[in-house]
């Protein structure tokens, strides 16, 4: 009995990422991407293909809180876009998320983050994650966030089952009707004072289902994220990275 | 003898007008009498508004012994008022498609024993009925008391509602209520022209089954354009991994339910590991991106071959370590066995599909009854089946299952020489005033979405069914008798999606 065991941990050997804020992803991982200058005819063929309207031809810009990451405008115009695998996508505000030509970083300017966050959160963070209409992936990889691999308990950032012991709300999905309520109780619920995070696309902006009629984005209209996380689904260290820069654990300005 | 359509999995898409239209009475009797065989049972049944107000109703029957897919379909006037006799009174299995029907269209179905709505979408013909005030089904009785969830869960998860009625803490019902997750894919994809957005739709049916469902809708393309041979073996290596990837991740969920740590983060790793192969391959860890219409632009290179072999190879060595050793656990085999047993004959009324149903000892497998792409081919896939019916059982069809998927990949991959790079085609024109389904056996189970197109040649219904639809209730009755503490294996045993079914 004893011996399967330590089989078992034998092979598992180490498998936390020893150092969170020195991460590579793969080169085929479609991240923040890089417009330049060039010919129209391509980009205004992409921008028409584009599946949820985030790309715009003039001005030039591309919406990452739009952008599914299909990477289909980058395979019409490879002169014009090009997604690199850089994952640090998240933004403190939503026009940060609109990337235009020779942007070469999504900032994260100090002064958008409400400055009371870091002292009160920056040493332990409880948050509460709703999901309102997204499809289960942007859900799987939060979950991923805290596993073995990622590991990001280790700053004692985490998740709670109440809303009552959160610090905070994570908010997945496009927001369905049926879940604008529950959405809107559950933040209610977490004491002040807390924040909220938009987590992938569909959170951001509603994603493919923007324009459904099922959807119902009023939550939004009252509430404004602390911080915007893109992604589809949100890569953990997507989401890591943003949380860091968020509660000042890391800068990228 | 009935009039139906006759296919299969690999056939062309149908005429709209070559599919015969019958009438109720007949198409009612003969599936009356079909289904009282094990061996038939129905992909999807749905109703569709045609010219002058009148409904066109669907039935698409798999013939698991002949490998037939039966297509009929009948007509009715979208104003009558006279009830169609119920099929669910008789076969349980058509529950949610008839619930679906009077849901979406008012279309009564005398004698249905189960009314309530199913997902409460936005088109839905009464807007008074809500999901703040659902039905859910009361007992009386001074020592009974309910235990509402939802829809907001504990964990990370998707929202829905459960409602328990309890005997202390014996489970004597639970009615799961759903319906949060419907964000109308079906209504969108019929809503554009875009081809990469309806694929992007389609592949965002289910996040946990992303591969499953793009590859559904392209098969279901491509059956309207030309099917494109040389994606097979891509597409399968692709179906496979997301297989490993999620019974993995159900093995390490079980095992983090009952407290053992060592089993539940050596999954995680494994998990990482596979989707992470995934990633390398097409950029996604959930492989969007990677299935498109036509063709690909993520190609299987050599390189990216052998990684995936390689892969593959020490992930399944490793995942075995994890099924000898939670094999050899009594803590964890007191828990799994003997709970949350759904019998054979319970999961077969139900209409249950994919390996909850291959736990309790039916043989339903798509990828053997009604092979596509690859799986038409040498060697035939057997399906995996366990006969009690419990948490083990289905947590041991996980164990089989993730072994024999990288067998499959690896044989694929054996010898593996890449094929002539095909673009994907977002502008073909499908064929005008045809049927057309894909019908795919994902990790869950069977997936079936059916394309209907126009005279125009356009998209005007897409109607995606995913195995959940069939096995939210067999999880209701299994919990039935358990202890209220026992809910959470018996649910991540089933691992059923909430956005699959809401859509």
């Amino acid at each position: 009995m004893i011996r399967s065991k330590i089989k078992v941990l034998r092979s598992h050997g180490r498998q936390a990422i020893p150092d969170l804020c020195n991460v590579e992803l793969t080169e085929e991982f479609r991240g923040r991407p890089v417009l330049s200058h060039g010919a129209d005819a391509p980009l205004e063929a992409a921008a028409r293909r584009c599946p949820t309207g985030a790309l715009s031809a003039l001005p030039f810009t591309l919406d990452l809180g739009r952008c599914m990451f299909c990477g289909e405008c980058a395979r019409i115009a490879p002169e014009r876009i090009r997604f690199t695998n850089d994952y640090r996508l998240g933004s403190p505000t939503r026009e940060g998320l609109v990337v235009g030509v020779g942007d070469t970083r999504i900032d994260f300017p100090r002064h958008a983050i409400r400055p009371e966050l870091h002292p009160l959160f920056g040493r332990s963070l409880h948050l509460r994650e709703v999901c309102a209409g997204g499809d289960g992936s942007v859900e799987m990889e939060l979950n991923a966030t805290g596993n073995v691999n990622f590991d990001f308990g280790r700053f004692g950032i985490g998740f709670t089952a109440s809303p009552r012991h959160a610090d905070g709300v994570v908010v997945s999905g496009a927001v369905t009707q049926q879940m604008s309520e529950p959405l809107a109780i559950c933040y209610d619920a977490v004491p002040d004072p807390k924040l909220l995070v938009a987590c992938g696309t569909e959170a951001c902006s509603g994603g493919l289902f923007a324009t459904s009629r099922a959807i119902d984005r009023t939550f939004f209209d009252t509430h404004t994220p602390d911080l915007w996380l893109p992604g589809a689904p949100t890569h953990p260290m997507t989401f890591i990275d943003g949380m860091m820069n968020l509660l000042g654990l890391k800068t990228r300005e | 003898m009935m009039n139906y359509y006759r296919t299969n999995n690999s056939a062309h898409a149908v005429r709209l007008n070559e599919i015969p239209t019958v009438s109720y009475a007949e198409f009612y009797a003969d599936v009356a009498e079909k289904l009282r065989l094990e061996r038939y049972h129905v992909a999807h049944y749905f109703a569709l508004m045609e010219q002058q107000s009148r409904l066109r109703f669907y039935c698409l029957l798999l013939d698991d012994q002949t490998a037939e897919v039966l297509i009929t379909s009948f007509t009715m006037d979208y104003y009558a008022e006279n009830a169609l006799p119920s099929l669910t009174a008789l076969h349980p299995q058509m529950h949610p498609f008839e619930r679906e029907i009077s849901e979406r269209y008012g279309v009564c179905f005398g004698k249905m024993p189960w009314t309530k709505p199913l997902r409460y979408p936005f088109d839905r013909v009464d807007r008074t009925q809500t999901i703040d005030n659902y039905p859910f089904y009361a007992m009386a009785g001074g020592s009974l008391h309910e235990v509402n969830v939802g829809p907001i869960h504990a964990g990370i998860i998707e929202p829905g509602a459960f409602r328990f009625i309890c005997n202390g803490e014996n489970v004597l019902h639970l009615e799961i209520a759903l319906g949060y997750q419907h964000r109308g894919v079906e209504a969108l994809i019929a809503a554009t022209d875009n081809r990469l957005r309806q694929m992007l739709l389609a592949e965002s049916v289910a996040g946990d089954s992303s591969v499953t469902h793009a590859t559904a809708f392209a098969e279901a393309i491509e059956k309207l354009t030309h099917r494109v041979e040389q994606l097979d073996t891509e597409r399968s290596v692709a179906l496979e991994l997301e297989r490993i990837a999620m019974g993995i991740a159900d093995t390490g969920a079980l095992c983090m339910d009952v407290g053992y740590q060592l089993g539940q983060v050596a999954c995680e790793a494994l998990r990482t590991m596979t989707i992470n192969t995934t990633q390398a391959w097409c950029g996604n860890r959930f492989g969007k991106g990677l299935i498109r219409p036509a063709g690909t632009d993520h190609p299987l290179t050599t390189e990216k071959a052998a990684m995936i072999r390689h892969n593959v190879a020490q992930i399944a060595r490793r995942y075995a370590e994890v099924c000898d050793d939670v094999r050899n656990a009594p803590t964890l085999l007191a828990r799994f066995e003997q709970c949350g047993i759904v019998p054979h004959e319970q999961m077969w009324q139900l209409g249950g599909v994919g390996q909850a149903a291959r736990a309790s000892g039916m043989t339903r497998e798509v990828r053997s009854s009604h092979p596509w792409g690859i799986y038409a081919h040498e060697p035939h896939h057997t399906p995996i089946t366990e006969q009690d019916g419990d948490v083990m059982a289905r947590l041991a069809v996980r164990f089989a299952e993730v072994r024999a998927s990288a067998t499959w990949i690896e044989r694929l991959l054996d010898n593996f020489t890449p094929v002539q790079r095909v673009l994907p085609n977002y502008n073909s024109s499908l064929a005008a005033s045809s049927l057309a389904f894909g019908l795919v056996e994902g990790w869950r189970g069977e997936t079936c979405q059916v394309v209907v197109t126009n005279h125009a040649g356009q998209i005007v219904a897409l109607k995606i069914k995913d195995p959940s639809l069939h096995n939210w209730s067999a999880l209701a009755l299994a919990v039935r008798g358990e202890g209220i503490s026992d809910f959470p294996i018996c649910n991540k045993s089933f691992n059923l999606s909430y956005c699959g079914h809401d859509l």
